[in-house]
């Protein structure tokens, strides 16, 4: 039997239909064509799914659909502001913070919802952070170095 | 496969018993559903334990806190009380997976997935901590180190579920900690670790000890003869040494990709040394 879940979406109200069994990653992608969230490794470990359910930072393949019923899904698409990307979207194209682009929407709303928790976190927080998204091809050092760079910048400005 | 979100412990027993044996549940399902989409497990019912009240709450009173089952490990390490009197006990489930793992992972989760690896489970044996048990026969308490009986499998029975972990008072002069191995600092399975819960009488000495041990087992293990060592000591070269071979002897590990036998009930012993010193130096500061 499907099951109606209705949950919001980046904001949006948004009603589907799915088996028990389905995870949230499988919805999004398949079903909402919301394919920003990728599947790298589907048990948790690599970070690329990852969306925020009401305000916690989680891996879409490790929830079910159907727990969805009724909260919030921040997913990579809901980031930018229509033309205008996010400032860490912003910093990772201006500092190549990435090359194969597989972990990158993962990394960004993992960093997202670091900043909106620690401000001006440490290198070593940062790092701390994002160590449930792997990357195999930067280093992970300029994806770090973006970070620090959005944190001070929105620091400096809100000291002005 | 059905999925259910009971939003009482009499609904929640009421389901299981009604439903055929394959009844499953689901709390953060950070093991749970890696299982299912690899055929590990195959459920008929799928229980959401997550709408009923006593699982998700952190009580204290009394003195005593009361976590439920399926409160998230984020959770738990953002309340500072409980970081303050249980430490070790949150220390460890802070070393669990990523931030995304710690967004979901639950004590009931990792007691009832049963890993002789899980890293709560050694922390909750030292601090002497009691699971709250629902089922068909009304509730019942059992210790932490009751629940894991072999690698996956736990003592609950059918239609039963752990609904909340209760530590018991604090009090002056106690201090826990647990301490892992793993090759690298973040995200894996530990090689050993050690837990150590202690309280110091007024003379600074040890007054009781609990000593646990993970990955050096078929399950987590409580060595009574480890705690006993030291008892009566001020934690002194000798009384460490002799906790130190009561907790070599009672290693069972397993040769693996993550270590040998003999490395693992080396490191087994000397995670409990410093375990039982950081545990020390907690319950002299706390008086």
């Amino acid at each position: 039997m499907k099951r109606h879940v209705v949950s919001t979406i980046n904001g949006d109200s948004m009603e589907f239909l799915c088996d028990a069994g389905d995870t949230l990653l499988d919805v999004l992608r398949n079903q909402l064509q919301l394919t920003g969230s990728k599947e790298g490794c589907g048990s948790g470990d690599c970070g690329a799914c990852s969306v925020i359910l009401d305000d916690r930072l989680v891996c879409a393949c490790l929830v079910l659909a159907v727990e969805t019923n009724g909260r919030q899904v921040d997913t990579i698409e809901g980031m930018a502001r229509g033309d205008k990307l996010h400032p860490l979207q912003q910093r990772f194209l201006e500092r190549g913070a990435l090359q194969c682009g597989i972990c990158t929407p993962g990394i960004l709303v993992a960093a997202k919802s670091l900043l909106e928790r620690n401000p001006d976190p440490s290198e070593s927080e940062v790092r701390y952070w994002l160590a449930g998204n792997l990357c195999r091809c930067t280093g992970y050092d300029k994806i770090v170095r973006a970070v620090l760079e959005v944190a001070s910048e929105s620091k400096e400005r809100n000291a002005r | 496969m059905r999925y259910e979100t009971p939003v009482s412990i009499a609904d929640a027993v009421a389901l299981l018993q009604g439903s055929p044996a394959r009844g499953q549940i689901l709390a953060g399902g950070t093991d749970l559903i890696v299982q299912m989409r690899s055929g590990a497990a195959n459920p008929q019912l799928l229980l959401d334990i997550k709408h009923i009240p006593e699982t998700r709450r952190i009580e204290f009173s009394d003195g005593r806190f009361e976590i439920g089952a399926a409160v998230s490990g984020a959770e738990l390490n953002e309340n500072e009380a409980f970081k303050t009197t249980w430490p070790g006990v949150a220390e460890a489930f802070d070393l669990i997976g990523s931030t995304q793992i710690q967004g979901r992972a639950t004590l009931g989760g990792n007691l009832c997935n049963a890993s002789p690896a899980a890293d709560t489970v050694p922390a909750l044996i030292a601090a002497d901590a009691v699971c709250r048990i629902a089922g068909p026969d009304g509730e019942r308490q059992v210790p932490a180190e009751s629940i894991i009986t072999q690698p996956g499998r736990t003592s609950l029975a059918a239609g039963e579920f752990i609904v909340s972990i209760r530590f018991p008072r604090q009090m002056n002069r106690t201090g826990d900690a647990y301490l892992r191995l793993i090759p690298r600092t973040e995200m894996d399975i530990a090689v050993a670790g050690a837990g150590v819960c202690l309280t110091l009488d007024s003379e600074g000495r040890c007054a009781t000890a609990r000593v646990a041990l993970g990955a050096v087992g078929p399950t987590p293990l409580l060595v009574n003869d480890a705690g006993a060592a030291l008892i009566g000591s001020r934690l002194e070269a000798a009384a460490l040494d002799s906790m130190a071979e009561a907790v070599a002897a009672a290693c069972r590990p397993i040769n693996d990709k993550r270590g040998t036998i003999d490395y693992r009930t080396r490191v087994a012993a000397v995670l409990a040394r410093r375990s039982a010193l950081m545990a020390l130096n907690r319950a002299e500061n706390r008086t």
